[in-house]
């Protein structure tokens, strides 16, 4: 991955340690992929085997009538005799496995929507049981993403055969003027009544499209639409030409579409622009990354693309992250009109990046890589641990940096379409955890509150639809939506999943994620959580500093970045080595030991300067929380019980944590501090 | 299975071999479904029959020939790739050539089957090259019968671009292959453009969902190759 190339560049850069740090700045090893309880669970449309780890199936509800084709979907042709018998039978046999494919959800109000290739159904989800089908809307042509805002439904279209009246009929002619790709907007005001009010043609169609508020008016919204496929005729849809920028300034590759729905009449929904967000922030060249290296040979040449595959925008932050075809990319939002690109990356593991999921503090991002588009089985113990997987990737000073990959980490077999999909935060406080759909791979949640470590810490898992044949199934999207892990299956339906408690995940941080609740939930357009003091909180965060192996101090023969990212560290190398920690080079040499890079230091590191640090870092007090965590836990228990707050216990340990925070780094020194300000507020 | 064993042991597993929820029996009264009108327009209520018929696609003999090129198509591809098996310089060409020839591979057996399960042949009629793309058998036997400068089809490599870049070797090879391969994924994103521009062509979801991916991919590998082309 370019963690690698990048540091090595840096190296490169400072002209000096090349030697020293190539040793240093290997990547972490990328996850194995072998075989595992779930490899090879045994087959079936309705009677597959299921396996699960630190998640239950709560509730399968099967596709609702109008949705499901026992004639066509799961019972084509496995031969082409019977093809040919088919054929005979049928003037025009008509069966796509995709059809009728469950694709990605929203929620607002109780009601869970779930996008089809077909259309769509609302499911009430406030009874606590199962899902129950309230109305479903028939409107064919792919994929049928959704997304709800209030009285109104968005839905992507993006196959030729989509028509403005939700039929199929009348498809006459290259150039048809009832041809509809691009995005819908339903009214849902009354569910026993909806109506498609506006139509938004596109020239690439509709792949995905993501809600943007306008940020302060309220009657504003706005659309980003990525559409991914072939440019319409400029007969179809005027606004439409092919080509390359170069050739063509106008050309509808290399942008997004921005419409923008006056909410008081969003049937003049219209596109408001089409930014070109791929530009050269110098130049102006609208191809501008890629610009193929030092020969310039892409920019000459480049035929189709480019494109966003998906935007997750986080409105907040006034950020939103692409991933867009051949990289990954970081746009300012705050006139959402004419987003800019503040950063890009590439990695040559990331066959096509599909998607982009933030954390909750914003410093962080997962992108996709839906190497093989999703219907090809792509999980194989042959593929690479690096392909179609999660890259994690950090934002530091609105730069994005490739970390870690992250696959699945069980071997599917060739009958299981398995790749890097859909998925949002399970917003345990003090974590970055992640829920995703893997296709055929199923359910399954991260870890990647190190970013260059992410783990897999809960899954569940169904056989294939078929053993030994490949049918596109599995879980299109897997969103954790106020509570629960709704699963869009491809095939089967919709499966609700329920977190349980395992060595990764305690009782008390399943509570906390699931007290988090919203009134609409488009996982594309992300809210910062926050959490309530309450027990369950704390002692999530509690949980968590018990979890954690207790790290050894830094010591004199630590990475310097160890010592600097210690706040008690860092203070001995500010005392002794004034400057040094604030000098921005220091990251570059971050993996190195005082020791090594002394003798290029200019003198500034004298031997007697290492051993007054060392004697100093000696004589700091040691990580003291074992001795601390059980009277926090016990404070909390008091809690629990409902007593009357303790005010001057809860002040001992808000002190008590801070001066502990100041010891340790990273999550750890987040959560006490997190812990110290809750028991202050306890405190009163 | 004593792994599996020890997991159930620690109650983190769960292991159904059935479904724990049997589907349910339809409904007395299935809530309706609506098919919407044009914009503005009122829905009406239709039946499960007919929402079942609506997500029906049909697809026309020229999504069929489409399938069948684009087989052909995509076997130059691999075939290019077991050239690279012993030519090849560059570490960053092999990476992506085996990442193209993965995925040509399984997107031939995909086409091969959507073609078998409509009943279809999986090679054009007239085309009896289908599993040897383009390479003539001069290459193979690498003597003197000039090669010709025609291709198989639009969109791949003649002959003599096959059998030139099967003589290359090393940095010679991988920018051949480079440029060899561009050509040849620009054919296949031509190939979409002509299918979509096809009356009543690209109704099936299935194909259109392909061919959408043939774009999405070969376009990304397009200017990954324009890169990794122009730091030779």
């Amino acid at each position: 991955m370019n963690v690698r190339s990048t540091l090595l560049s840096t190296v490169a850069v400072l002209g000096v340690l090349t030697a020293a740090a190539t040793a240093q700045a290997q990547a972490p090893a990328a996850q194995v992929i072998t075989a595992d309880e779930r490899t090879a669970l045994s087959g079936g449309l309705n009677d597959a085997a299921q396996l699960a780890s630190g998640m239950t199936l709560e509730h399968s509800v099967p596709p609702p009538p109008g949705f499901f084709d026992p004639d066509a979907i799961f019972a084509p042709p496995t031969s082409q005799a019977e093809g040919q018998a088919l054929a005979a039978r049928a003037a025009s046999p008509s069966f796509s496995a995709l059809g009728l494919a469950n694709s990605d959800l929203a929620l607002s109000n109780g009601r869970l929507f779930v996008g089809n290739f077909n259309g769509f159904n609302a499911y009430d989800v406030t009874r606590g049981g199962a899902p129950e089908l309230v109305m479903s809307v028939v409107c064919p042509g792919g994929q049928g993403d959704v997304s709800v805002r209030g009285d109104l439904l968005f839905m992507s279209v993006e196959e030729n055969r989509g028509r403005l009246d939700c039929g199929t009929a009348g498809a006459a002619g290259a150039v048809n003027a009832e041809r509809f790709r691009g995005v819908r907007i339903f009214d849902i005001s009354d569910l026993n009544a909806p109506r498609q009010i506006a139509a938004v043609q596109t020239c690439r169609g509709s792949h995905t499209h993501t809600l943007v508020p306008h940020p302060t008016d309220a009657n504003v919204l706005y659309v980003y639409n990525s559409g991914t496929a072939d440019v319409r005729q400029a007969a179809e849809l005027d606004i439409c030409t092919d080509g390359a920028p170069d050739q063509n300034p106008e050309t509808a590759l290399f942008s997004i579409d921005v419409i923008k729905v006056p909410l008081d009449a969003p049937q003049n929904a219209a596109i408001v622009s089409r930014p070109r967000i791929f530009a050269d922030s110098e130049t102006g060249r609208v191809a501008g990354l890629w610009r193929g290296g030092r020969a310039g040979v892409a920019s000459q040449t480049t035929a189709q693309t480019n494109h966003c595959h998906d935007i997750t925008v986080y409105p907040e932050l006034n950020l939103a992250a692409g991933a867009c075809s051949g990289n990954g990319i970081l746009l300012d939002i705050s006139n959402p009109e004419q987003p800019a690109r503040v950063s890009d990356i590439f990695d040559p593991d990331m066959a096509y990046w599909h998607s982009a999921t933030f954390n909750n503090a914003g410093d962080k991002v997962v992108f996709t890589d839906e190497w093989g588009g999703g219907i090809a089985a792509r999980c194989q113990i042959t593929d690479p641990a690096t392909w179609g997987a999660n890259m994690i990737a950090t934002i530091q000073n609105r730069t994005l940096r490739g970390r870690a990959f992250h696959k699945l980490p069980s071997a599917q077999g060739a009958d299981q379409n398995c790749v890097a999909h859909n998925g949002n935060i399970i917003p345990v406080p003090g974590r970055d955890l992640m829920v995703q759909a893997w296709y055929q791979g199923g359910v399954s949640v991260m870890d990647f509150t190190d970013p260059t470590k992410p783990l897999e810490i809960a899954y569940f898992d169904r056989g294939p639809v078929e053993e030994g044949k490949l049918f596109v199934a599995g879980s299109w999207s897997a969103y954790w939506l106020n509570g629960r892990i709704y699963s869009s299956e491809i095939a089967r339906g919709l499966d609700v999943l329920r977190l349980v408690p395992n060595e990764h995940l305690s009782a008390a941080e399943i509570a906390a994620a699931e007290a988090v609740t919203a009134r609409e939930i488009n996982p594309q357009t992300q809210t910062r959580i926050s959490w309530a003091d309450t027990p369950d909180v704390a002692e999530a965060w509690l949980d968590q500093l018990a979890r954690a192996p207790v790290a050894a101090r830094p010591a004199i023969g630590s990475p310097i970045r160890d010592l600097v990212a210690n706040a008690q560290t860092r203070a001995v190398l500010d005392k002794h080595l004034p400057g040094m920690t604030q000098n921005p080079a220091i990251a570059q040499v971050g993996q190195m030991t005082l020791a090594a890079i002394a003798p290029m230091s200019g003198g500034a590191i004298t031997p007697a300067a290492l051993a007054a640090i060392e004697a100093d870092l000696a004589a700091l007090p040691g990580d003291d929380r074992a001795a601390l965590l059980p009277r926090v836990r016990a404070a909390i228990a008091q809690w629990r019980r409902g007593g009357r707050a303790d005010r001057r216990e809860a002040a001992a340990l808000a002190g008590l944590l801070t001066t502990a925070a100041s010891g340790v780094t990273g999550p750890d020194a987040a959560r006490m501090q997190a812990l110290a300000g809750l028991f202050q507020r306890r405190a009163g | 299975m004593p792994g599996l064993a020890g997991l159930l042991l620690a109650g983190l597993i769960t292991v159904q071999a059935a479904p724990p929820i049997a589907p349910r029996p339809a409904p007395q009264s299935s809530p309706p479904i609506f098919q919407p009108g044009a914009p503005g327009a009122p829905a009406r209520v239709i039946s499960p029959a007919e929402a079942v018929e609506l997500g029906r696609s049909s697809y026309t003999a020229a999504d069929v020939a489409f399938m069948q090129h684009m087989i052909v198509h995509h076997a130059q591809a691999v075939e290019m790739v077991d050239l690279l098996e012993t030519r090849a310089a560059s570490p960053s060409v092999r990476l992506l050539a085996r990442r193209i020839a993965l995925s040509q591979a399984a997107e031939m057996e995909l086409m091969r089957g959507w073609l078998a399960e409509r009943g279809q042949p999986l090679e054009m009629p007239g085309m009896d090259h289908a599993g040897h793309a383009g390479m003539d058998h001069s290459a193979h036997a690498g003597h003197a019968m000039p090669a010709s400068d025609t291709p198989l089809m639009a969109g791949m490599l003649s002959p003599r671009q096959m059998q030139a870049l099967a003589a290359a070797t090393g940095p010679g090879f991988d920018r051949l292959f480079l440029e060899g391969m561009i050509q040849h994924h620009r054919g296949a994103i031509d190939m979409v453009d002509a299918l979509m521009t096809d009356p009543g062509a690209a109704q099936d979801t299935l194909l259109s969902d392909f061919a959408a991916a043939v774009v999405a991919d070969q376009s990304a590998e397009i200017l990954r190759m324009q890169s990794l082309l122009s730091d030779l």
